[in-house]
């Protein structure tokens, strides 16, 4: 299975639905089909095997990704917000390439061997004058996209995501139209994240108009999402955090439209989740968690899980709220410890997933998965009786204070509960008695005063002494990436602490 | 015929075209409207015709499988004929139903 033939399908089985954009104009899925296939001609006539794209969301993000897949090309979508050095490096490992790019960024670029720079406006021109190119499509096991992963914790790498492993997500976890004629899906996250390209190939297979924001803004977003009658979207967790912002200052704006909201892409802080279901309780919430290298969404925590939750009286239900729920049918999940075995129930250790969607892959080094094809995620979690999964975040940030793991999210999100603070990060300090002390930056609400002493007693009555920050400090902000992920050795960096 | 995941078949007999999702080992009678399949740049069996009793159609983006014979097709064009394993109707399957995640 190719990603080509899954908008073949939609082509020929979407009838009138619009697949992208506005509804009166956007195109159609025969259009899209018709487009890419445009692109494929145009691609395949140049000389270069990438296709790569520095670029805000667009209608030029799916032509692309089809296009290059009806080609047989990968399909190389980088991070427009990096640096025009760490571009440049990146543009370069994809030599030799052709990159549709917005405006200005050629410049940025300067010349680089290999790789041939089109700005996006010239290559939307041209396309309409290829002759559309329908070869049959190819090889499954070929490289489909590569995606730079985000580079939190060093270089980034380029996860490989072949046709096999997409097809086999989508295939999966879509019916092909299923979705309501006057379903739309608001896209919001990047094009260069894992969640912007599966939320095209779900929409597209799936039947739902795709709504893009050129890149996220809440007050564009919540306006998009009245005015486009959007009823379906994925969010970060730092998107849906600055969304409630947003309609906390306009109470008469209900989104009435809008039923299913996921998040995912980083650990949502509980007290946001309660807030949102609070403010928008007619909308179902998912919670997935995958990553860049399973091809999105390996568990989730369904709208029912939610309520479930939520209305249970039993501390242990009511827990999931914080989970991730359960894994895909289509793939198998195990906790691992250290030596490699799995472990029981309700134990932690890392996260480890088998499954045709999982690559676990990467440019150069090749394949990180075990004989048995298993993928270790480098997060670690546990299992519940129920077979709800818990993500505690990267390995590498887990603190050992004393030979007790502590996991900084279950402090954050003890601080964040406090109604004087607005977000909050925790960090491992090292310390010749306890091995580490817990550290944490909080950032007070506006106008809020913190005092540290009475934030400590908070989360000891909360959580246990050991888990309770040894230091305190009050800061404005905290530095997170576009994605709303949490720049951990950046705040360590900034406190003067080692990497 | 031996089947392989990923191989696209056509009916000879009808318009319908399918992907294979899971193959059981071995060789196979796969029929669509009582002719036999064939893969997709061949040419269709000579001379076949549209059993009535075999042309119940396929359904674009549904899945026909036996789970006990293992093998699973997904219907990546629609057409007259209905798809059997040997003297076995294929089973139309039933997507699991899984919010959107994405």
């Amino acid at each position: 299975m190719n990603l080509a033939m899954l908008l073949e399908m939609a082509g020929d089985g979407g009838g009138d639905r619009v697949a992208l954009g506005p509804r009166p104009d956007g195109l159609t899925h025969a259009e899209l089909l018709a487009r890419a296939q445009r692109a494929a001609s145009w691609f395949a006539a140049r000389p270069g095997v990438n296709v790569g794209m520095i670029g805000v969301n667009s209608d030029a993000t799916p032509i692309c990704l089809f296009g290059a897949a009806i080609a047989g090309r990968p399909f190389a979508p980088l991070n427009y917000r990096w640096s025009d050095d760490q571009l440049r490096r990146a543009a370069a490992r994809l030599a030799p390439a052709v990159v549709i790019v917005d405006e200005g960024v050629a410049a940025r670029l300067g010349p680089l061997d290999g790789v041939e720079v089109v700005e996006r406006g010239r290559f939307l021109a041209e396309i309409e004058d290829a002759v559309p190119l329908t070869a049959p499509a190819g090889d499954t096991a070929a490289p489909a996209v590569l995606l730079f992963t985000s580079g939190t914790s060093g270089d980034p790498k380029v996860a490989v995501l072949r046709h096999e492993n997409l097809t086999s997500y989508i295939l999966g976890t879509v019916e092909f139209m299923g979705a309501d004629e006057d379903d739309a899906a608001l896209v919001s996250v990047p094009p260069y994240h894992i969640a912007g390209i599966s939320g095209l190939l779900s929409s597209v297979f799936g039947g739902r108009r795709i709504v893009h924001l050129e890149a996220f803004d809440p007050e564009v977003w919540v306006e998009t999402a009245g005015r486009e009658s959007v009823t379906h979207a994925m969010v970060v967790p730092t998107m849906l955090a600055r969304i409630l912002e947003v309609l906390d200052r306009d109470p008469d704006v209900g989104l009435p439209v809008l039923r299913h909201l996921s998040y995912g892409g980083g650990r949502m802080p509980l007290p946001v989740i309660e807030a949102a279901v609070r403010r928008l309780p007619h909308v179902d919430f998912v919670n997935a968690y995958g990553l860049t290298e399973t091809s999105s969404t390996i568990a989730l925590l369904t709208p029912d899980d939610h309520r479930d939750a939520l209305a249970s009286p039993d501390p242990a239900i009511r827990a999931r709220l914080g989970s991730v729920g359960r894994p895909l049918p289509t793939v198998e999940v195990e906790i691992r410890d250290a030596g490699g075995a799995t472990v029981e129930p309700g134990l932690r250790g890392e996260i480890w997933v088998r499954g045709e969607q999982v690559s676990g892959e990467y440019l150069g080094t090749g394949s990180t998965r075990d004989d048995g094809g298993w993928f270790p995620t480098k997060d670690g979690g546990w299992i519940d009786a129920g077979g709800f999964l818990f993500v505690e975040g990267r390995l590498d940030d887990v603190i050992v204070r004393g030979g007790e793991n502590i996991s900084p999210g279950e402090v954050e999100d003890a601080l964040i509960a406090h109604p004087d603070v607005s977000d909050a990060a925790v960090v491992g300090i090292p310390d010749d008695d306890w091995g580490e002390l817990v550290a944490a930056v909080v950032v007070p609400v506006d106008g809020g005063d913190i005092d540290p002493v009475a934030l400590q007693e908070w989360v000891r009555s909360r959580l246990r002494s050991s888990k309770t920050p040894a230091v305190i400090e009050v800061r404005d902000l905290l530095p997170y990436n576009d994605n709303g992920k949490l720049l951990r050795r950046q705040l360590r960096a900034e406190l003067g602490l080692p990497r | 015929m031996q089947l392989k995941a990923g191989t696209r078949l056509k009916s000879s007999v009808c318009e319908t075209q399918v992907m294979v999702v899971k193959a059981p080992s071995g060789d196979v009678d796969l029929t669509c409207g009582g002719a036999a399949m064939v893969v997709l740049d061949a040419e269709p069996a000579a001379g076949a015709t549209l059993d009535p009793s075999r042309a119940e159609g396929t359904l674009l983006g549904k899945r026909y499988a036996d789970d006990e014979a293992g093998i699973e097709l997904l219907c990546t064009k629609p057409g007259t004929g209905s798809l059997w394993l040997g003297d076995t109707p294929l089973a139309f399957k039933q997507a699991k139903a899984l919010p959107s995640s994405d």
